[in-house]
């Protein structure tokens, strides 16, 4: 294939990448969208493959089809609850490409300088790119080289970090190593310093060096965030894992790759963005962990929690005529999503409207709830974003909060003082009667106390999510 | 213990205390029941009914007052009924302690508990007990219909082929339970509603009902919220902003319900003689006051009377009796509910726990001593209202000065960006080789389709969204094949390890997005 094929593919493939994003607007046009990703990647590579320089088919052909049966394999295997922890591992897989790539471009560059003008000559693929630069486009390739390692080794280790934590085997509380965000400055300032030296010609010991840096300030500015900031961080992740993929398409002149990295890396930017301002705090404020100072003492809370058995929740929901379900990341632990969703068919069989009101950091991640109700069949349309949904709460009989806090903790509205104020929340308490189900008496995330379980109109139903809302049913 | 049921002596007095309903439940508590023959007839519950669900009915009421530990009763008893207590007796039923001096004496050197239905504390968890509100409740309702049966027209507005007809105005002051009862059934009949309220805070639960709040314009915000859930006495500057009102509102109403009582004290008069001559013939008062002295200055207490000008003015004082059959309902169900916190093992055995709050309230003797007046309850019934802040309305002007504030700021933050963004581009530019500023170009538009591109993503898609770009930003394998051909050992190694992870993750990504997207379903 010429190069001028190659390109021609590579627009195509660019155009296909584009409108599949694109069609991720809506549920049905997504089933489309997918194919159109899949039609790109394969294009993409296909064009690479049989395009000018790529040798070595034996050892291509067999790393294709073992990547290919891992990745079908945990594809197929993963569970939807699963689905934050897949997405954080295989962000890390972007990164740990991306230096490794890095380090190659650095190894051939080296290899190609030494090499004398006629042999110079008879180099192809990248090796010939490479021999072809002036003076200042090595500097700059060593830049790219650099930056496009240093964001890979960030999002490598973050990313693992991030995995352990939504896996449950690290502890997903926040932690940080004495001097906390100094020792990240501190490492990244070094990094500056080694970029310095590396473009001016420094040797691949400097890349090594700022690779260590990155890996560490990868781990530790993932250790001090805490589990609910995961959304961000996991959105922040995938942005990364974009930018270093850009990166390295600068290095190697390929523009595929800077279209493709720079798509991902602002899809992931968005992400953050939206998360960040569902929680009312800054991008900052969440990555370096912890909540913002309050300005005065919190607001003391009257009244009691009264608990009530599944037989008062069933007998409010037989009266009841609308009912809002507002699903949190309890429902994901205790895995009950199916038990909601026999619920809902129970109900709505009843002729009864219920929906469901979607917080958008509910869960680990962005849009997590949404895809474990679609699991359980629950159907999309009557599953809501919290601005479609806010409005109707006055108007709802019945909500059933489960395993959710902070999202429906009214004192984000009702007091200045709160840590939380400001944050948009679920206003659940307008309804005429909310019931939460709840492991215990404990605070959310956030660690402070919620009003709502202290509201006339709130009784609390206690117990694991999914045995509670299974005696729902069975007391239908 | 056996629980029994006297038949109501008072004169026109229909209720009674315990219904074959509310006997079944006692029954699952583990308590026999008895009931005086013919006590439940005047509610339309015959002595065969009560009988077929095992309730004892007995000739006289000495005879039940003997048999049982536990009477209840709808009024409080006469001098001969409290006669028939004795040691150890327990009597629920209404019993106004602060009135009934000298009953409250004679109970307690009869030696017998009293639980007085009327001193249950209004908190959350004895609303199930609380006699007053339902009581409260069906008078509201029954206050609408006796107005109707007194009004010559329609309450709701009609256009029929005969002739237009307006709807009925209504005015219902004080909105407790008897006035939010009240103007919701005047609502549901299709008047236009209005309602007062010394206390604010109740504003939302009047609209609530579907009725306009009527707001006084007056300077020193004036909370007539007392503990309770009751109304507090108003100053008289308060006072005669309210009555101007009201003087303003009395020609438009066509049916007036009264409903405020201060605790403790006389009812305040709030409809003058003056207002009753300005309203039109052939409108109708309802005082529901009228116990106590009524909140209209020409009520009667027990009669209808018609003013010189038309008006009906209606003073009965026993609305509830006159739904006998569902306030006994809701009546046996309340001292069901009282006798279920008593029997708190369910064995039939009544543990008078003097400790819990609601049952404490409501026992006005108990063991030969007074313990009326109860202490305070510890959980305020209502929350303190905050004040409500009204959002200032903005002139026309303003809204326009506004926009176009926030239209400059926008330009000048969009212009400052664009400008710091070109000559930071125009920088790099200066130095940089044409071939870097060629990729950058492609780079730079790349990321502004993709910031146009995923805002339109729908908020449930997102974990879609990130699986799908993960497996694109597996694209970095075009970077691994380039480089696997090279001649260098290592590079090959390195770059062929590349290209293994990024096509599991290519491979992983796509196909848990397909899986995920397949579950998506319409309804």
């Amino acid at each position: 294939m010429s190069f001028g094929l190659v390109s021609a593919a590579y627009v195509a493939a660019a155009v296909l990448f584009i409108l599949s994003l694109g069609g991720l607007s809506g549920q049905e046009s997504a089933k489309r969208a997918v194919w159109y990703g899949i039609a790109a990647m394969a294009l993409a590579v296909g064009a690479t493959m049989f395009g000018p320089g790529v040798g070595n088919y034996a050892v291509i052909a067999a790393m294709l089809v073992i990547g290919s049966v891992i990745g079908w394999y945990v594809a197929k295997k993963v569970a939807m609850t699963e689905m934050p922890q897949l997405v954080a591992a295989l962000h890390s897989f972007v990164g740990l490409a991306a230096v490794l790539i890095g380090f190659n471009a650095d190894l051939e560059l080296t290899r190609v300088l030494a090499l004398d003008e006629a042999s110079r000559q008879a180099l192809t693929g990248f090796a010939d790119v490479l021999a072809h630069k002036s003076g200042v486009e090595v500097s700059i390739l060593r830049v790219e080289v650099f930056l496009g390692v240093f964001i890979g080794a960030v999002t490598f280790t973050g990313s693992i970090v991030a995995f352990g934590k939504l896996a449950g085997k690290l502890d997903g509380k926040a932690k940080k190593l004495p001097g906390g965000h100094g020792l990240n400055a501190g490492a990244a300032l070094l990094s500056l310093v080694l970029l310095v030296l590396y473009a001016q010609g420094a040797g691949i010991w400097a890349l090594l060096l700022m690779t260590l840096l990155a890996f560490f300030i990868g781990y530790h500015l993932i250790m001090g965030i805490g589990g609910a900031d995961m959304p961000v961080v996991v959105s922040m992740l995938n942005s990364y894992s974009g930018w270093a993929a850009a990166a390295i398409g600068f290095t190697l002149g390929n523009d595929l790759l800077i279209v493709t990295g720079a798509l991902v890396g602002s899809s992931g930017a968005i992400l953050s963005y939206i998360m960040c301002k569902a929680m009312n705090r800054s991008f900052v404020s969440v990555i370096l962990g912890g909540f913002g100072a309050t300005t005065g003492p919190v607001m003391a809370i009257a009244g009691e929690q009264i608990a009530i058995d599944a037989d008062g929740v069933a007998t409010a929901l037989e009266e009841a005529d609308s009912v809002v379900i507002v699903p949190g990341y309890g429902m994901a632990v205790a895995q009950a999503q199916q038990a909601v969703a026999e619920l809902t068919r129970r109900l709505r069989a009843k002729g009864k409207d219920v929906r469901f009101a979607i917080h958008p950091v509910a869960g680990r991640l962005p849009g997590h709830m949404n895809v474990l109700l679609a699991e359980a069949r629950v159907p999309y349309d009557i599953v809501l974003e919290m601005d479609e949904i806010n409005e109707d709460f006055p108007n709802t009989d019945v909500v059933i909060v489960i395993g959710s806090n902070d999202i429906v903790n009214p004192a984000a509205q009702e007091d200045p003082n709160s840590p939380i104020a400001g944050m948009p929340v679920l206003e659940v308490w307008k309804a005429k009667q909310v019931f939460v189900s709840k492991r215990g008496q404990g605070t959310g995330y956030s660690g402070i106390e919620n009003p709502l379980f202290y509201k006339e109109n709130t009784r609390m139903f206690y117990g694991d999510a999914k045995a509670s809302i299974n005696q729902l049913v069975q007391a239908m | 213990m056996k629980i029994g049921a006297l038949r109501e002596i008072s004169a026109g007095e229909s209720r009674v205390a315990l219904t074959p309903d509310s006997a079944l439940q006692l029954q699952k508590l583990g308590h026999a029941c008895v009931i005086e023959a013919g006590a439940g007839e005047k509610a339309g519950f015959s002595d065969a009914a009560y009988t077929a669900t095992g309730v004892e009915v007995l000739a006289s009421a000495h005879a039940v007052a003997h048999s049982v530990d536990v009477v209840v009763k709808v009024r409080a008893p006469e001098p001969a009924e409290a006669a028939m207590l004795r040691e150890g007796q327990t009597l629920i039923s209404f019993f106004w302690p602060a009135q009934n001096g000298d009953l409250l004496e004679q109970a307690r050197e009869q030696g017998a508990t009293v639980i007085a239905m009327d001193m249950v504390p209004r908190i959350s968890r004895a609303q199930k007990m609380d006699a007053l509100s339902s009581m409260a409740n069906i008078a509201g309702y029954r206050a609408v219909i006796e107005a109707g049966n007194n009004f010559g027209r329609f309450f709701t507005g009609q256009v029929t082929a005969a002739g237009k007809v307006p709807p009925a105005k209504v005015l219902v002051v004080g909105a407790g339970v008897a006035g939010l009862a009240a103007i919701g059934t005047a609502t549901s009949l299709g008047a236009i509603t209005y309602a007062f309220d010394v206390r604010p805070e109740v504003a939302e639960q009047i609209e609530s009902m579907g009725a306009q709040f009527v707001y006084l314009e007056f300077e020193a915000a004036q909370d007539g919220a007392a503990t309770g859930g009751y109304a507090a006495p108003s100053s008289p500057e308060f006072r005669e902003k309210q009555l101007a009102k009201f003087r303003e509102l009395a020609p438009e109403i066509d049916i007036v319900i009264t409903t405020a009582l201060i605790p403790g004290r006389p009812a305040p008069k709030l409809w003058t003689a003056d207002m009753v001559a300005a309203m039109k013939p052939g409108s109708v008062i309802v005082d529901l006051a009228a116990e106590r002295g009524g909140n209209c200055d020409l009520t009667v207490p027990d009669e209808k009377v018609v003013t010189e000008n038309g008006i009906t003015i209606i003073g009965y004082t026993d609305f509830p009796s006159r739904m006998a059959a569902q306030a006994s309902t809701l009546y046996a169900n309340n001292v069901r509910h009282m006798l279920t916190d008593l029997t708190p093992n369910k064995d039939g055995v009544i543990h008078h726990n003097m400790d819990d709050d609601v049952i404490r309230g409501a026992t006005v003797t108990h063991q030969g001593t007074i313990t009326y007046p109860p202490p305070p309850p510890k959980v305020q019934a209502i929350a303190a209202a905050k004040p409500k802040e009204k959002p200032k309305e903005l002139t026309l002007e303003e809204k326009r000065e506004q926009e176009a504030a926030t239209f400059r700021s926008q330009t000048k933050t969009q212009v400052g960006l664009l400008v710091a963004g070109g000559l930071l581009i125009a920088l790099v530019g200066a130095y940089a080789p044409a071939s870097f500023m060629a990729h950058f170009i492609v780079f730079a538009l790349a990321c502004f389709v993709g910031f146009q591109v995923i805002w339109s993503v729908s908020h449930s898609l997102h974990t879609p969204l990130m699986a799908v770009t993960n497996a694109i930003s597996g694209i970095v394998v075009l970077g691994a094949l380039s480089q696997v051909g090279s001649g260098n050992w290592l590079v090959v190694t390195l770059a062929s390890l590349s290209f293994l992870i990024a096509t599991i993750n290519i491979v992983g990504g796509f196909l848990v997005t397909r899986r995920m997207l397949a579950m998506f379903q319409k309804s």
